[in-house]
């Protein structure tokens, strides 16, 4: 079984909105017709995106961090939206796990946000139907692009490679060995829904310096001149003598 | 959650109007094992109108819930796995099953309808009136099912707020019943007020239970869950959008908590202890007149109620919506 997803690697993500920006572009031009955009340089604007990145702060200062957090359908593979749709508009795709809506088919009632505890299902307000991430169904079938291009908008967007598309069903995908070597982890695992996509934690560039370390003990290359003595009290042959 | 107001209309006048059903079927039904007198002709056609009609503003207020309105009918597909279809399928049953059941006491129409000899006067409309009941209360457990089934906003994911749904529609129904009765059958008024006084004050018990139950949750989901970063200190910098969206619109409430906690008060009075305590001299004093005005303070307080109910009920996706920037 194929499982298609996003591995969104937080050590890397910067959060300049490419994704975002490069999703709605993608997605407003397709087939299923644009995606509402109301104001947007005037005073409240508002519309529909499927991609939206986030910041948060950790910790307190001055032992601060920001994380850069983008958020889209996590793509769970038991989603709790399916289910609940009264038409059947919402479903997940057998053959390679993407959660899709049929516009034609959704009567615009809601009850999948509700029962999203991710709130990443937004109503078009022109269309009047639920609209969602797609993983740019459209998109990465499509014969007619360079097999590169064959990736979600946001995906080819990202200036940091912060974006790792692939079956997570598929133990040798890049975005699995990303979750496996990296603490690939998913969100609110607590509800069960499973989700597909992948967060990869941050890392703190750390190195470990032990005291000696700061000290030469020797200088076996005689790059310096003058050699480094240690304590006269307890020196050993190696600290007088270079091999 | 954002209380939209054609679910608050939805979910009350549907209530009335089955309450009110089984208001009119409790009542033949006492009247035929003969504890109560046969309640008139004329009651029972136009409370089956009046339950009709509350059942048909219901449907009416649901519709402008819907995006697409047009597609409605698509609704019904679902039923295997969706609560909001099989209400989309039951609702209409009840309607056409509370019709019936009118039509059955107007025209006067029994089992020789059929060749057969009933046991006793009104058979028919018994027998319909049961499977109607049986209809009603499969939709008090859909509706209450919808909002019971999401298990992630808690303060509903509970067997409270079906009953709630169940006792507050049916208490409502019977004082409903009790305002008709003194118009049409003054002999059943007191039956009807006894029963929309129990009911009421059973309503208030569980609903306070399920305030109780709902002021204890402990959420699951945090914000470390939501993002997964484990601190204990966490703080949203940017929602990453400046005006507003479909989740801050439709996941908040937007009220002062002032006139949050102001409501739940409110609805406590005018939906419960107001009605109970009207209900209740009225029946003391034998001054039936109040019962019409219990029913229209309880219907406010009922509207107060279900805001409360949505506005209560915290979405975990707004943990990803706690600031602007």
């Amino acid at each position: 079984m194929t499982q298609l997803a996003l591995v969104i690697d937080l050590n890397v993500c910067v959060g300049c909105h490419a994704c975002v920006t490069s999703c709605k572009e993608w997605n407003t031009s397709g087939s299923a017709g644009f995606m509402s955009d109301d104001r947007p340089y005037g005073e409240n604007p508002t519309g529909t995106f499927f991609n939206r990145v986030q910041s948060f702060e950790v910790g307190e200062f001055p032992n601060t961090e920001v994380v850069h957090f983008p958020k889209s359908c996590l793509h769970c593979e038991d989603p709790p939206c399916v289910p609940v749709c009264p038409t059947g508009a919402s479903y997940k795709r057998p053959e390679d796990g993407i959660v899709l809506v049929d516009y034609d088919k959704c009567i615009g009632c809601k009850y999948c946000t509700w029962a999203c505890p991710y709130g990443v299902r937004e109503i078009d307000e022109h269309q009047k139907v639920m609209k969602k991430c797609t993983l740019c169904v459209d998109r990465i079938y499509d014969e007619s692009l360079p097999e590169s291009e064959r990736k979600p908008a946001c995906v080819l967007a990202c200036p940091t490679s912060a974006r790792i598309f692939g079956d997570v069903h598929d133990p040798n995908s890049e975005a699995s060995v990303a979750i496996d070597e990296a603490g690939g982890y998913t969100l609110m695992p607590e509800w069960g829904t499973k989700p597909a996509n992948h967060y990869l934690p941050r890392h703190r560039a750390r190195i470990r310096i032990h005291e000696d370390e700061l000290v030469r003990a020797d200088n076996p290359l005689k790059k310096e001149t003058e050699r480094p003595q240690g304590p006269v009290e307890g020196q050993t042959l190696d600290d007088v003598t270079s091999w | 959650m954002h209380p939209a107001f054609s679910v608050i209309f939805l979910t009350t006048l549907i209530g009335v109007g089955q309450g009110l059903f089984i208001a009119l079927y409790s009542a033949q039904a006492y009247s035929a094992i003969g504890v109560l007198p046969k309640p008139a002709l004329v009651f029972m056609t136009t409370g089956s109108v009046f339950s009709v009609a509350f059942l048909v503003g219901g449907l009416v207020a649901s519709i402008f819930h819907l995006g697409r309105p047009e597609r409605a009918w698509r609704s019904a597909a679902m039923w295997r796995t969706s609560w909001l279809s099989r209400e989309v399928i039951v609702l209409p049953m009840a309607i056409a099953a509370v019709a019936a059941y009118g039509v059955i006491h107007y025209q006067g129409w029994d089992l020789t309808l059929i060749g057969i000899t009933p046991p006793f006067p009104g058979a028919l409309s018994l027998l319909v009136g049961t499977l109607t009941t049986v209809v009603i209360f499969a939709l008090f457990v859909c509706t209450g099912m919808i909002y019971a089934c999401i298990r992630f906003l808690q303060e509903w994911a509970s067997p409270l707020t079906v009953i709630n749904y169940m006792l507050i529609g049916t208490g409502s129904g019977f004082t409903f019943a009790a305002a008709l009765s003194t118009q049409y059958e003054p002999a059943l008024t007191l039956f009807f007020a006894g029963w929309a006084l129990a009911l009421t004050l059973f309503a208030l018990i569980t609903r306070s239970a399920s305030l109780i139950r709902n002021q204890r949750i402990k959420y699951r989901s945090t914000i470390q869950s939501a993002i997964g970063v484990r601190h204990t200190r966490i703080r949203q910098e940017s929602q990453g959008f400046l005006g507003g969206s479909f989740n801050t619109r439709e996941f908040f409430h937007g009220a002062h908590p002032w006139i949050f906690r102001f409501i739940k008060w409110l609805f406590i009075v005018l939906g419960f202890i107001m009605p109970a305590l009207l209900l209740g001299y009225g029946i003391s004093s034998d001054a039936p007149k109040l019962f019409i005005f219990a029913f229209f303070v309880q219907y406010v307080g009922l509207i107060a109620e279900r805001w409360f109910f949505f506005a209560q009920a915290n979405h975990p996706q707004n943990l990803y919506y706690q600031l602007v920037s």
